[in-house]
């Protein structure tokens, strides 16, 4: 038993190496560093502050106690809600839209090959690149989607997308899901096709209609795999960086924690700040993995 | 005999030093807009037949906002992988420490260039980037346009609003149905700051952070310089404006949609490039003045310069490279082919360049009257003013508070983060 255990480490040993250094290390500096008061102008002067960059008292000489800190920033908190909303509305889509495409793709017809390999093309496309087609697709003046809009006649005037207020996070939303379903489509149909064809022939002779077999007999048997595609995708969009960076940079309405981290911490004289910023993006990760995680399971025990 | 072949050997010998130390390769990073870049790599070609090195062009988004933090970070990794940055002029008290002191190895040049410019590029009596060309910004309008309905050239924003509308609305009636009347610079970004700062201090409304270091842009001739601004989104400026950089508004404006733009003089070449349907349409003037008691026509002093990481791994070629791209015959070309604001006070008498690009003597004026944003007295901290400030005027643009409450919002936050001081 020993000798099994010993072995058991020695293989994970190389494992749990490359990820010390490469997920704990740069964690544990972030970490370390919001707590300091570094400033990238000079890393070295550094020096320890304690928890003043996420809560801190200052006491002015008039008597005035004035709080401050990351805990304490609207825009911080407003990037958190912006970061959630676009992980809550966009998953959702994806989820919905993917399990729909999945179950075409899973029908035999012809050409179903050609289909499967298009529908990934967005997929394979690098972010930046899609973002940076979309942003001229959105374009006000000149993009294509404002022209094909008008020609149909649904909208009079043209909408400048990623400028406005109430439009700007909707784009942002119509490129993550025009990317991100085929992603979850492609899980989901993984997943289809391991199911036994005898349990639906089964159900379809016990009398039921497709659509009870859809509710009752497949989406209970790929549920697992749905979760996992879920928690894949809410991990992704709840560090959504480079679709908003390129699309609606600085505009409040879209600022997610991922771009408030890196403005602190590049742009801004606050490296300290943004590792606080960052420290707070990886909890607030842990946090709703492990919520996802329980709750998913919960439901799938309830299930059988 | 002897004395002679180990001379002759010594020669040698040097001569495979020297041309080995001469085979450098450089790399260089810039962002620049338009056909920037294209000029740059025509600049170092010729640079490479000079002196055998090989230089690289590392091309940057044309943002500086995206710029500045990829740059901060190379610099705080002590990435030896680039040798030049070219640098924006609001940059040099922020990066300061990481460059090479230029001082002694531009001794010979700089009494070239305008004093201002070098000074603005000192920082702590360390020359820290040397200027390869400057920026104020132009008015651009469509002479062609407001021949036409008998207007005259906008002296201050209230007259511009009123053409702008008034050209507009014929041109539209007329079946022109995309055109607009003026585009600028409207995204949240370091662009924004440029162009309200000069609605500010156009109309008396003082320069955001004073050079003592008061917070002064929480007052009534600022906020009626935002309440104008916001005035023109959706009716002389289109609603996609509040996303728009430099290229996005030159987009607008060069395929013949709008009768005004704000933009550096870098849009004038390209406006009279081969194939452009407004060439020879268009003309520049100084930008409008605002109204009331303390008005005057104001533009933000822009430009850009090379800087050589204190990391480079040769920095004498490095030197050498920068010292080439500044030089008079350099900037020359340059300005021929980009209608760059030199940098070389002989350039502005330039009879070739006069000819070719007729902006540039006009500009003289100009930019030796624009006025520097606050980078100099915000130091370590002007990004973040900065960006406080264009959200701000963002925020009042697309209609969420009004410029006054901004405003005094603003002017807490700023008190907030100067502290005890910038």
């Amino acid at each position: 038993m020993r000798q099994r255990v010993r072995s058991a480490w020695l293989f994970l040993a190389p494992m749990l190496l490359v990820l010390a250094a490469a997920a704990g290390w740069p964690l544990s500096r972030t970490v370390y560093f919001s707590f300091t008061d570094a400033s990238l102008s000079d890393l070295d002067a550094r020096q320890w502050v304690g928890f003043a960059n996420y809560v801190s008292v200052l006491r002015m000489p008039s008597g005035r106690v004035i709080h401050d800190g990351l805990l304490l920033d609207p825009v911080w908190w407003s990037a958190v809600w912006n970061t959630v909303r676009f992980a809550v509305v966009s998953v959702t889509c994806e989820t919905i839209l993917g399990m729909v495409v999945a179950l075409v793709l899973n029908a035999e017809f012809p050409g179903r090959g050609i289909v499967r390999a298009a529908i990934l093309i967005p997929w394979a496309i690098p972010t930046i690149v899609s973002a940076k087609m979309w942003q001229w697709m959105l374009n006000d003046q000149f993009g294509i989607i404002n022209v094909v809009l008008i020609n149909l006649g649904l909208i009079d005037h043209k909408i400048a997308w990623t400028a406005s207020a109430d439009t700007a996070m909707a784009a942002v939303l119509i490129v993550d899901i025009w990317k991100t379903t085929p992603f979850m489509a492609l899980l989901i149909l993984a997943a289809l096709q391991m199911l036994p064809r005898e349990i639906i022939e089964v159900a379809k002779l016990d009398g039921a209609n497709p659509w009870q077999i859809f509710w009752r007999v497949t989406l209970p048997l790929i549920r697992p795999a749905v979760m996992v595609a879920v928690i894949f995708r809410a991990l992704d969009a709840l560090r959504i960086f480079d679709l908003i960076y390129v699309l609606t940079p600085n505009n409040a309405h879209t600022k997610s924690m991922s771009v408030f981290a890196r403005e602190n911490l590049f742009e801004f004289d606050k490296f300290a700040y943004g590792s606080a910023a960052s420290t707070l993006l990886f909890l607030i990760l842990a946090l709703l993995t492990i919520l996802t995680i329980r709750i998913g399971r919960i439901s799938l025990e309830g299930g059988r | 005999m002897k004395v002679f072949h180990a001379l002759l050997a010594l020669s040698v010998a040097a001569m495979l030093a020297a041309g080995s130390a001469r085979a450098v390769e450089l790399s260089i990073v810039s962002g620049d807009t338009g056909n920037g870049l294209k000029v740059l790599r025509e600049i170092l070609d010729r640079y490479e037949k000079a002196s055998g090195d090989k230089v690289t062009i590392v091309a940057m988004p044309s943002s500086g906002t995206d710029q500045f933090g990829q740059y901060r970070l190379w610099l705080a990794a002590g990435n030896s992988d680039v040798d030049v940055y070219q640098t924006d002029v609001i940059w040099a008290p922020q990066l300061a420490s990481q460059f090479v002191d230029l001082t002694q190895a531009t001794r010979d040049v700089v009494a070239k260039h305008f004093p201002s410019i070098i000074q603005s590029q000192t920082v702590d009596g360390r020359l820290v980037a040397l200027p390869i060309f400057t920026d104020a910004p132009a008015l651009y309008y469509r002479k062609d346009l407001l021949d036409k309905y008998g207007a005259k050239v906008p002296a201050t924003w209230k007259e511009l609003g009123d053409t702008a509308r008034l050209v507009m609305d014929k041109e539209r009636a007329a079946g022109n149905r995309d055109i607009w009347g003026f585009v600028f610079q409207g995204n949240a970004y370091e662009g924004l700051t440029c162009d309200a700062f000069e609605w500010v201090v156009s109309n008396g409304g003082g320069h955001i952070v004073e050079p003592d270091g008061d917070i002064s842009i929480n007052n009534a001739r600022a906020a009626a310089a935002l309440d104008m601004a916001k005035a023109w989104i959706g009716t002389i400026a289109p609603p996609g404006v509040l996303a728009y950089q430099e290229e996005e508004s030159r987009g607008v404006w060069q395929t013949g949609n709008a009768v005004f733009m704000r933009n550096w003089p870098y849009a004038y070449a390209l406006g009279n490039s081969e194939g452009s349907p407004i060439k020879g349409k268009f003309d520049v003037a100084p930008l409008p003045a605002g109204t009331g008691e303390g008005a005057r026509p104001a533009a933000t002093l822009g430009g850009w310069n090379l800087a050589v990481s204190k990391y480079s791994k040769h920095p004498d070629a490095a030197i050498e490279l920068v010292k080439f791209i500044a030089s008079p015959a350099m900037q020359k070309y340059r300005t021929l082919r980009t209608a760059n604001l030199p940098t070389i006070q002989a350039l502005y008498d330039d009879a070739d360049i006069a000819a070719q690009q007729p902006i540039i003597p006009q500009w003289k004026e100009v930019f030796l009257n624009a006025g520097p944003r606050p980078s100099a007295v915000t130091r370590n901290k002007y990004n973040e003013a900065s960006s406080q400030f264009w959200n701000a005027v963002h925020k009042t643009l697309s209609g969420e508070g009004s410029a006054a409450d901004n405003l005094a919002d603003l002017e807490a936050t700023l008190t907030r983060l100067k502290g005890k001081g910038w």
